[in-house]
């Protein structure tokens, strides 16, 4: 019997691995078929929302990125993990991670591999990682080099936007439709990210930048920081070497001296379609997908940090991270996932909708800034108007 | 149609028609029913869909909830900003790309009306932009103006460190390049057409009467040519309103550039929100509607007292 599984593609073959693995372990139980998804997760969403949506039976297991969970579970589209199911695969795993797999206190995915983003920087123009944006921009500043983020409007912005309204003290949604964003300490994130935009130690690309131009930046030699997912050490391994010798890594910076900073959380979890004609098969494999022994393979070919908190200690991951596994492991421990609300996408267009592009905000007056920002995520919790 | 509405008035008035006639058309409409129940199938039936879902408030994600809402998607999406921003960018880069187009279709289409050695392969190479894919024509110039990967910021005269994407402005500008490098063919395609059909004759009176080559391109070229210059600004027209790969591709709306498509995509794909995207659509619809109205009644009646003894 064949379950089909839908997943973004991986460039190091992590889920052809996987899958064979999981195929060969369950004794003719069942096939594992994958069905490869582009690697944007907006497009992955695109194509899995309308099968769906079409309640297509061909859907077995799904890789989901965090932020569907709500999404999917609340348009009935997942099964819930219960008893054994839920046992198996949350032993060990970060309660972060767990949190972004769960909506309304039930378990709807299996925790695959995590993913955070950590602040990279030069070893040989900075002694120490700065503690707080505001002392990474004067340092940027006086070396005269770049700050390289994420701030294109798409997913990305999201992720830097919420990082800083939660590295700031406060949270955008305090419930499904609550709205949170508490004024003083979101005008103080929002100050930030328009103080840096507004800076020299932008980037020209500031506006159009995501991870790829990030990398691409940070590799080319003029940028002492960056806020970059666990690939860009391999990348600049790979291909700027002499910058990977002098590239240290250090937990996101806060907003607010004293307070910690909330890196952002990323990573897939597997969930069981509802539309699965074979569901006990399809709670088994993704039991067999989120196992540790799996999480290991996608550490070693595609360098994704495993969600389960004990493997840090494994060889296979000190490998994948040289010194830095621990900075990966305390950073997914002091994630902020992003909000939970099967509204997620009116929410995310809304953010970025009203902060891009990020040097539009004043950072000596970012009250317009917040207004517009708590109008459109009021609107977008309740799905009202365009977007 | 207006003619073909006239013909079938005179015939009305006319002596009853006869039994065989009567079968004759009862044939035609028989032979023809099967392009026309496919069509009601492929098109008025999604069309018709549309509609009823623009009046409902359907969403995906939220199956439970829904129900007949009247008109609120028409008038939360005429209300919004954004739908009035995002139709002024699409007829911005709608009036420039086709006159861009009709300045250098009409140039292209004259040289492969005169190319005398060569002829075929002249009009294959400009024929290529249009042969390709209008996604990867877009990733083509994207990667080209791409500050990290493209060529372009190398070239002398343009700043090193010009992010194209990043303004509203230079990313219109790439935006209607790319459009206009991969559409003229197809415009100097129409063109060309049009030409041939002028009869060589009229030419060599007017150079008998000493009319220069100037005055033979607009006393008698443009005039002759006008029911085919109409015809490819009415597709092109139609087509550069819907615009919707290229800015996907390069921008995704960022900074200002979204066209209505890109706007009906994200409540539709993007959100899920059927009932709101439908109505995005239905209006986009009625745009395309009225730019067809007002060609094929304001020009079409000019179109017909430019054809000669018309």
């Amino acid at each position: 019997m064949t379950l089909n599984w839908f997943v973004g593609t991986q460039p190091g073959g992590t889920i052809q691995e996987v899958a064979k693995r999981c195929t060969e372990q369950s004794n003719g139980e069942y096939t594992i078929n994958v069905e490869l998804l582009p690697t944007d997760a907006s497009q992955q969403r695109e194509q899995l929302v309308r099968r769906l949506g079409a309640e297509d039976s061909n859907v077995d297991l799904i890789g989901m990125d965090v932020i569907w969970t709500a999404e999917f579970a609340n348009a009935g589209w997942l099964r819930e993990f219960t008893g054994e199911d839920a046992e198996r695969v949350t032993k060990d795993v970060f309660d972060s991670v767990i949190e972004s797999a769960s909506f309304e206190g039930k378990l709807y995915g299996a925790p695959f591999n995590t993913n955070t983003q950590l602040l990279w920087y030069r070893t040989d123009q900075v002694d120490e990682p700065p503690e707080t944006w505001a002392e990474m921009i004067d340092e940027a500043e006086r070396i005269g080099g770049f700050i390289q983020v994420q701030a294109n409007r798409y997913e990305g912005f999201t992720v830097w936007v919420n990082a800083m309204i939660e590295s700031a003290g406060t949270q955008i949604l305090s419930g499904p439709e609550e709205v949170d964003l508490e004024e003083g300490s979101t005008t103080e994130a929002l100050a930030m990210i328009g103080r840096l935009a507004n800076s020299p130690a932008a980037p020209r690309d500031i506006s159009t930048s995501n991870e790829d131009t990030a990398r691409l930046g940070f590799e080319a030699g003029d940028s002492p920081f960056m806020l970059n997912y666990t690939f860009a050490y391999a990348s600049a391994q790979a291909n700027a070497p002499e910058v990977a010798k002098n590239m240290g890594a250090a937990v996101f910076p806060s907003v607010v001296k004293g307070e910690p900073g909330r890196p952002p959380l990323g990573g897939f979890n597997i969930g069981v379609s509802s539309f699965s004609e074979h569901p006990d098969e399809a709670f088994d494999a993704a039991a067999c997908i989120s196992s540790p022994e799996s999480q290991l393979i996608a550490t070693k070919l595609d360098g994704l940090p495993p969600s389960n908190e004990t493997l840090y200690r494994d060889p296979v991951v000190r490998k994948a991270f040289p010194g830095f596994a621990k900075d990966v492991a305390d950073s997914v421990r002091a994630a902020a996932p992003r909000p939970t609300t099967p509204a997620y996408t009116d929410l995310s267009l809304a953010i970025q909708r009203s902060l891009h592009p990020p040097d539009s905000i004043n950072p000596d007056d970012p009250k317009p800034a917040y207004d517009k920002l708590y109008e459109a995520v009021s609107d977008a919790v309740k799905r009202e108007g365009l977007l | 149609m207006e003619a073909s509405g006239a013909r079938m008035r005179l015939g009305r008035n006319r002596a009853p028609v006869s039994e065989r006639t009567r079968s004759e058309r009862r044939l035609g409409w028989l032979l023809c029913a099967p392009a026309v129940i496919a069509m009601l199938l492929v098109t008025a039936y999604p069309i018709g869909y549309a509609v009823v879902l623009s009046l409902q408030d359907v969403d995906l994600r939220f199956p439970e909830e829904g129900g007949f809402v009247g008109l609120d998607n028409y008038v939360a999406v005429l209300t919004s900003e954004l739908w009035w921003t995002d139709l002024l960018n699409t007829v911005f880069i709608m009036v420039v790309t086709v006159a861009i187009e009709l300045v250098l279709g009409m140039l292209i289409a004259l040289v492969m009306y005169r190319a005398i050695f060569g002829r075929g392969l002249v009009r294959t190479v400009v024929l290529i932009p249009y042969g390709i894919v209008t996604v990867v024509a877009a990733f083509a110039w994207f990667y080209a103006f791409n500050p990290d990967t493209g060529f372009v910021n190398n070239l002398p005269l343009i700043g090193d460190e010009t992010s194209w994407f990043g303004e509203r402005f230079s990313a219109f500008a790439v935006i209607i390049l790319a459009e206009v490098w991969k559409t003229t063919p197809f415009m100097a395609l129409l063109l060309l057409a049009g030409l041939t059909t002028i009869d060589s004759g009229l030419y060599e009176a007017a150079r008998v009467d000493g009319a220069n080559a100037w005055q033979r391109f607009w006393k008698i070229t443009l005039p002759l040519m006008k029911p085919a210059i109409l015809v490819a600004l009415l597709f092109r027209t139609l087509d550069a309103f819907r615009v919707f790969d290229t800015i996907f591709i390069m921008t995704r709306g960022a900074q200002d550039t979204e066209s209505v498509s890109i706007l009906g995509f994200s409540q539709l794909i993007s959100r899920l929100n059927l009932g709101l995207g439908s109505a995005v659509s239905v209006l986009i619809f009625l745009c395309v509607l009225l730019i067809a109205f007002v060609f094929v009644r304001w020009f079409g009646v000019r179109m017909a007292e430019g054809r000669p003894g018309a």
